[in-house]
C-alpha cells in the first residue's frame, strides 16, 4: 500500500517536472500550439487511400538526400581533375562509401518516382482546384527546383554523360534569341563546360537549390495546413463540422491516424528502395548510365547520349519539334512549356467536380491519352530517334520514332490546351455531401 | 461584419486625419525605396559578373601550333584549342572535287553566313588551302562533337560522300563542315581564325588580321 502511494507520488513528481518544463518552453516558443495545429488537432479527411502516401514519402526522400549528400561532400572534390577520381574513391576506398553514394543516386530517381505519383494524385483528385491553387503552384516550383537539383548533381561525377548532358542543356539557353549565347556563357563561366562550370554546379547543388527546396516545401505545407487536405471524393470536409467541437465530421487528427498510416507506406517504400539499392543500383543504365563510368572527354561525344529517365519525356518533346526559321528555339520553348504547363491546371480545369470519381468519360479519355503520351515520350527519350527505322519514301523517309514523338507531343499539349473545353462539356456525376468510405 | 469594419475604418481615418495623404512623407518614402533598390542593383553587379569567364579562362584561349605534314590525305587530325576539338581535315583531290557537287543539299554552300568563318575562308571549301580544312568540331546545334564519317556510303546510306554526323540529334555536315538541309543544326560548323606560319605549320587562334 505504502509502496504504491510512493510510486504514484514519484510519477506525479516526474510529470510535474515535465509539465513545468513544457510550460516554460510554451511561454517562450509556441511548441504545444504548433504540435496541435499541425499534428494532433490538424484534421485530415478520413478517406485517404494509397495515393496519399507519396507526399510523406517525398519528404522522407528529401531528408535521405540531404543526409547522404552531407556525407558525400566529405569525400567528393569539385575539381575537373579530381572529381571523377573522388567518386571512384568514394565507391572503392571510403568505408561504406558505395552504400552512401548508391543511396544518393538511387534516391534521386526514387525522388522523381514519388513526386510523379504525388503529382498524378493531385491531378486525378483535383487537388489543385480552388482553394488549393497556391499549394499546387508551390508544388510546381518544387518540381522545377528538383529538376535543377538533379541536373546540377548529374554533372558532379564528371563522367562522359555528365559532361555532354550539361553541354547540351546549357546550350539550350543559347537558342534564346539575342541574349542566348551570353546567357549560356555566363552559366558555364567559360567558353565550354569546364572546371569553372563544375565548381559552380557544385555550389548550386549542395547549398543554393537545397535551401530553395526546403523553403518551398515549408511554404507548400503551410499553404496545405491553411486550407486543409483534399481527398479522393474531392468534397470539402470543412463544410460540415461538429456543432459543439467545430471539428469536421469527416476529419480525423493527423496524429496518430495518418502518422501511423504513413509509417506503413514508409515500410513498403523502404523495401522497394533497398531492393533497388542492393540488387540494381544502376537499374540497367536507367538510374546511372554506362557512359558515365568513363571520365569526361571534351573532345569526344559518346555515340548515344540520352538524359536520365526522369527527363526523357521533355527531351523527346525537344527532339520532336523541328527547327523553325533556322532556329532551335521553338523546340526549347516547347520543352519549357511542357513542364510549366502544369502550373496552369487550376485555371484550365472548368469542371464542376474535382475528383475523377465524379467525372465523365470525356475527361477520363483525355487523361488516359495524356498518361500514354507521357509514357511513350518518356520511352522514346531513352533511345536514338532511328530506333524504329524509317518510313518509306512516301513520308520523305522520316524516322518512325520522330513521327510518333511528334504525334504524342501534340496530344500532350492538347490535354492542357483543350482542358477548358472538355472539362466543361464532360458529363459529371453528382458529388455526395460527405466523403464515401 | 464587413460593414462594421468599414465604418470603423472610416471613423478611424477621420479621427486621425489619415484620409489626407502626407505627400512629403510619401515622396520621401518613394525616394528612399528607389535609392535602396538602386543600391541593391549595384551590389548585384559584382555577384553576376563573378560568374562570367575569369581572366584565367580568357587567357586559356591562347593560339596553338599544329604540324600538318604528317596528316594522311583523307584523314582528320584533332587539335585542342580553347578546350574544344579543332579538326584539321586533309581532303584528297577527289574529296575536294566533291565539294562543288552537293550544293543543292546544303543550307549554306557558299559560306554566306559571315559569323561561321573568317572572310578569307568564304569559299566552298571554307579553307585557305583547298585541300586542308580547319573547323571547330562542335555541332552548331547544341554543342556535341560530331563523329567522323569520312568514307562515302557505309551506314550513312547511299549518296553519302563523306563528312560528319552528330550523334546527339542527327545533324549532318560535309567535308567542309557545311550543314546539310534538314539537320537540326542551323548553320555550318565554325572555322576558327588561323594562318600558316610556313608550308606545313598551322597556327590556330590567330590570323593575319591579328584577331585572337
Amino acid at each position: 500500500m505504502t509502496q504504491e502511494t510512493h510510486s504514484k507520488q514519484n510519477k506525479s513528481a516526474l510529470s510535474n517536472v515535465l509539465n513545468c518544463t513544457l510550460n516554460w518552453v510554451d511561454e517562450r516558443f509556441p511548441l504545444t500550439s504548433n504540435i496541435k495545429a499541425h499534428l494532433t488537432e490538424y484534421y485530415a479527411p478520413k478517406n485517404f487511400n494509397f495515393w496519399y502516401f507519396f507526399g510523406s514519402l517525398a519528404l522522407l526522400v528529401l531528408v535521405l538526400q540531404i543526409l547522404t549528400g552531407i556525407f558525400l561532400t566529405m569525400h567528393y572534390k569539385p575539381d575537373a581533375n579530381l572529381a571523377f577520381g573522388s567518386v571512384e574513391y568514394i565507391m572503392r576506398d571510403v568505408p561504406w562509401g558505395w552504400l552512401i553514394r548508391y543511396m544518393h543516386s538511387t534516391g534521386a530517381s526514387m525522388f522523381f518516382v514519388v513526386v510523379y505519383l504525388h503529382m498524378f494524385r493531385g491531378i486525378i483528385y483535383g487537388s489543385y482546384r480552388n482553394p488549393r491553387e497556391l499549394i499546387w503552384l508551390f508544388g510546381v516550383a518544387i518540381f522545377l527546383a528538383l529538376m535543377g537539383e538533379a541536373f546540377f548533381g548529374y554533372l558532379l561525377p564528371w563522367g562522359q554523360m555528365s559532361y555532354w548532358g550539361a553541354q547540351v542543356i546549357v546550350n539550350l539557353f543559347s537558342t534564346i534569341p539575342f541574349i542566348g549565347p551570353d546567357v549560356s556563357e555566363w552559366l558555364r563561366g567559360d567558353y565550354l563546360v569546364s572546371d569553372a562550370t563544375l565548381n559552380r554546379f557544385f555550389a548550386f547543388h549542395v547549398i543554393a537549390l537545397p535551401l530553395v527546396l526546403l523553403g518551398l516545401v515549408v511554404a507548400h505545407l503551410i499553404a496545405l495546413h491553411e486550407v486543409g487536405s483534399n481527398n479522393p471524393d474531392g468534397v470539402e470536409i470543412k463544410k460540415l463540422k461538429d456543432k459543439k467541437t467545430g471539428v469536421p465530421l469527416d476529419g480525423i487528427p493527423f496524429h496518430p491516424y495518418y502518422t501511423v498510416k504513413d509509417l506503413v507506406g514508409v515500410s513498403a517504400f523502404l523495401i522497394v528502395f533497398t531492393v533497388i539499392l542492393f540488387f540494381a543500383p544502376e537499374m540497367g543504365g536507367y538510374f546511372l548510365e554506362a557512359n558515365n563510368f568513363i571520365p569526361a572527354d571534351p573532345l569526344k561525344t559518346p555515340a548515344h547520349i540520352a538524359p536520365v529517365w526522369y527527363f526523357t519525356p521533355y527531351y523527346s518533346i525537344l527532339r520532336a519539334v523541328p527547327p523553325i526559321l533556322n532556329s532551335q528555339f521553338p523546340g526549347v520553348a516547347a520543352m519549357g512549356l511542357s513542364v510549366v504547363a502544369f502550373a496552369f491546371l487550376p485555371w484550365l480545369d472548368k469542371s464542376p467536380v474535382k475528383s475523377i470519381r465524379y467525372r465523365g468519360g470525356l475527361y477520363k479519355a483525355w487523361l488516359a491519352a495524356f498518361v500514354v503520351s507521357f509514357l511513350v515520350l518518356g520511352y522514346l527519350g531513352t533511345v536514338p530517334s532511328n530506333v524504329w527505322g524509317q518510313f518509306g519514301a512516301w513520308l520523305g523517309g522520316a524516322d518512325r520514332a520522330t513521327v510518333v514523338a511528334r504525334f504524342f507531343t501534340v496530344v500532350y499539349f492538347l490535354f492542357f490546351a483543350l482542358m477548358p473545353w472538355y472539362t466543361a462539356k464532360d458529363k459529371t456525376k453528382p458529388v455526395p455531401e460527405r466523403v464515401t468510405g | 461584419m464587413s460593414d462594421n469594419q468599414n465604418d470603423k475604418h472610416q471613423a478611424d481615418s477621420q479621427s486621425c486625419g489619415c484620409s489626407q495623404v502626407d505627400l512629403e512623407k510619401r515622396n520621401f518614402l518613394i525616394a528612399t525605396s528607389a535609392v535602396g533598390a538602386l543600391g541593391c542593383a549595384a551590389v548585384a553587379v559584382p555577384f553576376v559578373k563573378s560568374m562570367t569567364p575569369s581572366e584565367r579562362a580568357k587567357a586559356a584561349g591562347a593560339p596553338v601550333e599544329v604540324d600538318i605534314s604528317k596528316i594522311e590525305p583523307g584523314t582528320v587530325l584533332t587539335a585542342e584549342w580553347r578546350g574544344q576539338p579543332v579538326w584539321i581535315i586533309s581532303r584528297t583531290d577527289e574529296m575536294t572535287a566533291e565539294l562543288s557537287k552537293n550544293h543543292d543539299q546544303l543550307s549554306d554552300p557558299n559560306a554566306e553566313v559571315s559569323s561561321q568563318q573568317p572572310a578569307y575562308c568564304k569559299n566552298e571549301g571554307r579553307s585557305i588551302k583547298p585541300n586542308i580544312g580547319v573547323v571547330v568540331g562542335i555541332c552548331t546545334h547544341l554543342g556535341c562533337s560530331p563523329t567522323e564519317k569520312l568514307k562515302a556510303g557505309g551506314d550513312m546510306g547511299d549518296g553519302w560522300q563523306g563528312g560528319f554526323f552528330c550523334p546527339c540529334h542527327g545533324s549532318k555536315f560535309d567535308l567542309a563542315g557545311r550543314v546539310f538541309k534538314g539537320s537540326p543544326a542551323p548553320v555550318n560548323l565554325v572555322v576558327p581564325p588561323h594562318k600558316y606560319l610556313s608550308e606545313n605549320l598551322l597556327l590556330i587562334g590567330v590570323d593575319n588580321e591579328d584577331k585572337a
